[in-house]
């Protein structure tokens, strides 16, 4: 009970830290403008001629690339820059309750910024009648995806005093999620490895994981997966903040 | 209130802090001196548990700071060196986070809140983002934000850096009457600050206790304590020093204004300052030496403390 206090008390502070600066309006724009434009012109969302949004759904994994880095990519760096990870961790708090209190905070932020593309959502309502049941797994789906993101972005930030670092190493990790399961990749891998291999790395990109929820299939394993994502990276967050204080 | 065993913190192969003991009880001050880079920052951080001790042990209000951390953190008011902030948060904003975390709610945080601002004067800034702020009114937040649960331990690491004098003044005093119920540990290069508000001092360099005891104590550690000092007018320097000869261990001619001599008189026994300044009297009075001044000399902080640490500092930079 008391941690939650806690954890609700750094959420707060977190989540006011993106919109009483610019950062939340931009990336607000920026997410929007993007998942747009990606679902109408390069995702032919007209021409295919069917309600649903799998035009949609299909650019997250690439959106959130950058995306999602980006909004992560100060939680503990600018933390340590400023000095103020010292005074927040000799708080009355464990760096647990402030590793869970800053995911949470940017995860909503995230989820947020998602739920801000209800139009596309009204869009599809009103040109056709799609199954809104696929439409909610895609989006508890593209959720999970961003929170996988968003705590590998905090692992790189917890290791880094520079921003900049921080938001190349996740991209670069998160970049790797999505390549081992691609089907262009896996399709060349293939050629010279045996497919158990291939199929092992594909079991740990998202890809592979987040397709069940564009189809409608909230599968528990798929859901498994993106929970020990976020378990593991906020896990090592921990070790690196640890690692920090011990010298 | 603080307890600090035999406390080591090794970064690497460097030891930062080497087998530091102290105790610091309710209605103490106790300020922190050293060289830059000898340990102070370091010993804090482990005191207000940051950095875990790599040996020893601190217990923190009865609690172990690395066994029982959450009680031992709950009595600590920390401001730590160079007092941040977050930048974009405002000073109300920012005095509410931590009264939260400090366990604070409703009428409690607001009361809370007032408290610290009106202690260290942020009323004219309430609601401007730290970012904004002066330096002073920067650190004076951060210490605002230590105060904020009125806790009996307070560990201030450079309390009164980047203040104006007027502001170090006002912090000093608040630190002296803070002092009367709390525990305070505060750390400064300061020195006339250990005077004005210390009941007690540490020095530390290269990560050790080199000297400790009361401001007065340490004074009288200077070579210049007990000395007397004095200025006399229509006689020849030659003349004072040659009758102070008969009295004094050693004369200093120190430089004075025109047809002023002025003497600086070591007594033989440290011990015996009354009696020697009584002599010295004594004796002008019978030459018939004009006396503008005569005082026996406190012993100056800043000597004593560059006498244990400079020999150090010296080698180092060889």
């Amino acid at each position: 009970m008391n941690s939650w206090i806690n954890i609700k008390a750094i959420m707060k502070r977190e989540l006011g830290g993106y919109f009483t600066s610019p950062v939340a309006y931009v990336f607000l724009v920026i997410f929007l403008l993007l998942t747009g434009f990606f679902t109408f012109t390069v995702g032919n969302f007209f021409e295919r001629g069917e309600a649903s949004l799998v035009s949609f759904f299909t650019w997250h994994p690439w959106l959130y690339l950058f995306l999602v880095p980006a909004a992560g990519m100060r939680l503990w760096s600018e933390e340590r820059r400023l000095g103020t990870m010292e005074l927040l961790l000799t708080m009355p708090i464990t760096t647990w309750q402030a590793i869970v209190g800053k995911f949470l905070a940017s995860w909503l932020f995230l989820i947020i910024a998602l739920a801000l593309t209800f139009p596309v959502w009204i869009t599809v309502n009103w040109l056709g009648s799609p199954d809104n049941g696929v439409i909610f797994a895609g989006y508890i789906g593209s959720a999970l995806l961003a929170g996988a993101y968003l705590a590998i972005s905090c692992m790189t930030s917890a290791m880094t005093r520079n921003q900049v670092i921080s938001f190349i190493v996740s991209v670069m990790i998160c970049l790797f999620l999505i390549l081992a399961g691609f089907t262009p990749v896996t399709d060349l891998l293939v050629r010279w490895a045996s497919p158990v291999l291939v199929q092992t790395i594909a079991s740990f990109s998202v890809m592979t994981h987040f397709e069940g929820f564009q189809r409608g299939v909230i599968d528990l394993r798929d859901v498994v997966f993106f929970a020990s994502v976020i378990g593991f990276a906020l896990f090592t967050t921990g070790v690196v903040i640890r690692g920090h204080r011990a010298g | 209130m603080i307890k600090v065993e035999n406390l080591v913190k090794s970064f690497g192969a460097k030891r930062a802090v080497d087998d530091i003991s102290f105790n610091v009880e309710r209605g103490e001050v106790l300020g922190f001196l050293g060289p830059n880079g000898a340990g102070k920052s370091t010993t804090m951080r482990i005191i207000t548990g940051f950095y875990p001790p790599t040996e020893g042990r601190i217990t923190v209000g009865g609690y172990d700071i690395v066994e029982d951390p959450m009680a031992a953190k709950r009595l600590i008011g920390y401001l730590p060196e160079n007092a941040p902030g977050y930048a974009d948060m405002t000073v109300h904003g920012f005095l509410a986070f931590v009264a939260e975390l400090r366990g604070l709610a409703g009428d409690a945080k607001k009361k809370a809140i007032n408290r610290a601002v009106e202690t260290c004067f942020l009323e004219s800034v309430l609601y401007q983002t730290i970012d904004t702020l002066s330096k002073g009114y920067k650190h004076r937040t951060c210490l605002a934000q230590s105060i904020i649960h009125d806790p009996d331990i307070l560990v201030l690491d450079e309390p009164t850096d980047g203040l104006d004098p007027n502001q170090k003044h006002e912090v000093r005093g608040l630190i002296k009457r803070m002092g009367a119920n709390k525990a305070i540990v505060f750390s400064t290069h300061i020195l006339e600050e250990v005077e004005a508000a210390c009941t007690r001092v540490i020095i530390i360099d290269r990560g050790k206790i080199v000297a400790s005891g009361t401001p007065h104590e340490l004074k009288a550690r200077s070579e210049f304590a007990g000395a007397v000092r004095l200025a006399v007018r229509g006689v020849t320097a030659a003349a004072v020093t040659g009758k102070l000869g008969a009295l004094a261990a050693r004369t200093e001619i120190l430089p004075g204004p025109d047809g002023q001599v002025v003497v600086r008189a070591y007594p033989r026994d440290r011990g015996g300052n009354a009696a020697f300044v009584g002599s010295i009297a004594e004796l002008a009075q019978r030459e018939q030496w004009k006396v503008d001044e005569i005082y026996v000399e406190e012993g100056r902080m800043d000597e004593v403390f560059r006498s244990i640490t400079l020999p150090d500092t010296v080698r180092r930079a060889a």
